[in-house]
């Protein structure tokens, strides 16, 4: 609660100042306007329906690059000659500012979800492929030893053992990937694609709507928190056995 | 026993489990095993010893295929070792690390069920009946940190004889468990080996050991590692900690053993 002091404060400070100075203007809202401009978007529907246009270009980019790196980050942290093979690409491509792919995106794709899916996921195939790769990379060799003298096959060698054994390491690879979706989604919708939250805050920009403008951000920065909160539930929840088996006798 | 080959001529009972020929181990430039010449027979108990770094473990490595020999031929029931083969068991030092820490003690016998692609519904019962068979028919749903070093040796025991395996193969298994433990755990692998007429290779360092368990025993001489020496134990059988360790022929080889690795190292 504690926390909330000082926002709060500052909101109310922010008011204050819009309604006694009585401020006009077509960059700032009050915060009693931005609130309104919350509720109204949510009653137009504008807001289901950005909203859902972000998360689902953020979400499919997500699992398309994530799912991609995950198959590469296995196929690497397994194999040193792939890994050596592939090191030089890797650092090369990686660098790429991944909006800097849109123009190329836009002439393959042309506007609309693919386009901002396929930038989305070109951003999301790298945390995932180098902290993965890592992960994998770095699970104890007893273990593999152990699974390959069992005699577990290659697909139940990677379920059963590599994934289990890199899980906790492999989340926080998608927890960042997760964050880097939605960031990487908005900025495309700001930039060209006209859909999504980052295309409403910039029309509600150019069409002199501050109040909606800040009611967008509002709702982006909300979605990405509860983004997060929500990776870290099914983590604590998919984890719990970790803390399980450090309890000793 | 898929491993096995019949030859014309000789009975099946006459393949030696495992048999080295003239096998060596370079790793780099480094020399690891030279010339290595070792048979174990069906049912027979081998134990090895030496100091470190003679390639104790690399001859264990080399009879599941984790590793190829430079030079020669090792050859598991006649045929030539290419890979894990399902019925030869590895069992590590290291176990907490050998052990799956995500999985309870149940879920880690099965894993060698799984391996072996056993029908879902005939593992429980198998499970729990090899859990008992170590002792640890109490403690199924606990995961290998809340055991003791001593129980998850003896898990590891129970994953290994779940692949019904006809060759042990044991690196310092009981290195890291205090003494009375390791006596236990001695006890019950004769116990093991005995009943599921297994043959077995035993690294260890520990020369009492050695002879308490081995039918025979190998020293091994480092830099590179060779057969130094081979001791015959004509100990009677079943072996007790107290009267066996007492015998003067265990005495006498426990002497005899103890000033040849002496030796070697100076």
């Amino acid at each position: 609660m504690k926390g909330l002091v000082l926002p709060l404060a500052l909101l109310a400070v922010a008011e204050l100042c819009a309604r006694t100075l009585g401020i006009a203007s077509d960059t700032l809202a009050a915060p009693s306007q931005i609130l309104a401009a919350c509720w109204d978007v949510i009653a137009d529907g504008t807001l289901p329906l950005r909203a859902g246009q972000t998360i689902l270009a953020a979400l499919g980019g997500l699992a398309l690059g994530g799912g991609l790196g995950l198959v590469l980050a296995i196929m690497l942290g397994l194999s040193t000659p792939l890994r050596r093979l592939l090191r030089f690409p890797i650092e090369t491509l990686r660098p790429i500012p991944s909006i800097a792919t849109l123009p190329i995106m836009l002439m393959v794709y042309g506007f609309g979800y693919r386009m901002e899916i396929a930038i989305v996921s070109f951003a999301c195939f790298w945390p995932v492929l180098i902290i993965g790769q890592a992960a994998i990379s770095g699970i104890e060799p007893r273990l593999l030893e152990v699974s390959r003298v069992l005699g577990l096959d290659f697909f139940a060698r990677v379920t059963k053992v590599v994934l289990p054994a890199a899980l906790p390491r492999l989340f926080i690879a998608f927890r960042q990937a997760a964050a880097v979706s939605l960031i990487v989604a908005v900025t495309a919708e700001i930039a060209m694609n006209p859909q999504g939250l980052g295309y409403e805050l910039m029309a509600a920009q150019s069409s002199l709507r501050p109040a909606t403008m800040f009611a967008m951000l509002v709702y982006i920065g909300l979605i990405g928190w509860s983004l997060n909160a929500l990776l870290l539930l099914v983590q604590k929840h998919l984890f719990g056995f970790a803390a399980g088996s450090q309890v000793s006798p | 026993m898929a491993n096995a080959v019949d030859i014309p001529g000789i009975a099946a009972a006459d393949i030696p489990a495992i048999a080295f020929e003239a096998v060596s181990v370079t790793l780099g430039a480094r020399p690891i095993l030279q010339d290595i010449n070792l048979v174990v027979g069906r049912g027979e108990f081998v134990c090895v010893v030496g100091s470190s770094g003679c390639g104790k473990t690399t001859l264990l490595r080399l009879i599941v295929g984790l590793i190829a020999p430079s030079v020669g031929q090792v050859r598991y029931g006649g045929r030539p070792v290419s890979g894990p083969a399902n019925d030869i068991a590895l069992i590590f030092q290291d176990y907490t690390k050998a052990l799956l820490p995500w999985r309870t003690a149940y879920g880690n016998v099965s894993l060698a069920l799984e391996a072996r692609k056993v029908p879902r519904t005939q593992r429980p019962a198998r499970i729990a009946e090899l859990l008992r068979t170590v002792g640890l028919g109490q403690h199924a749903d606990k995961f290998p940190g809340q055991l003791s070093g001593g129980m998850q040796q003896r898990l590891q025991i129970a994953r290994c004889l779940a692949q019904g395996p006809s060759v042990l193969l044991m690196d310092e298994p009981f290195g890291a468990l205090d003494a009375m433990t390791r006596q236990v755990l001695q006890d019950e692998v004769l116990r093991l080996a005995r009943a599921g007429n297994a043959s077995v290779l035993f690294v260890t360092h520990d020369l009492e050991e050695a002879i308490y368990l081995g039918d025979r025993v190998i020293a091994l001489r480092p830099n590179p590692g060779r057969v130094a020496r081979i001791f015959d134990v004509r100990l009677p059988r079943p072996r007790h900690q107290l009267t066996t360790r007492e015998d003067p022929e265990f005495l006498h080889l426990r002497r005899e053993l103890s000033d040849f690795i002496h030796e070697t190292e100076t």
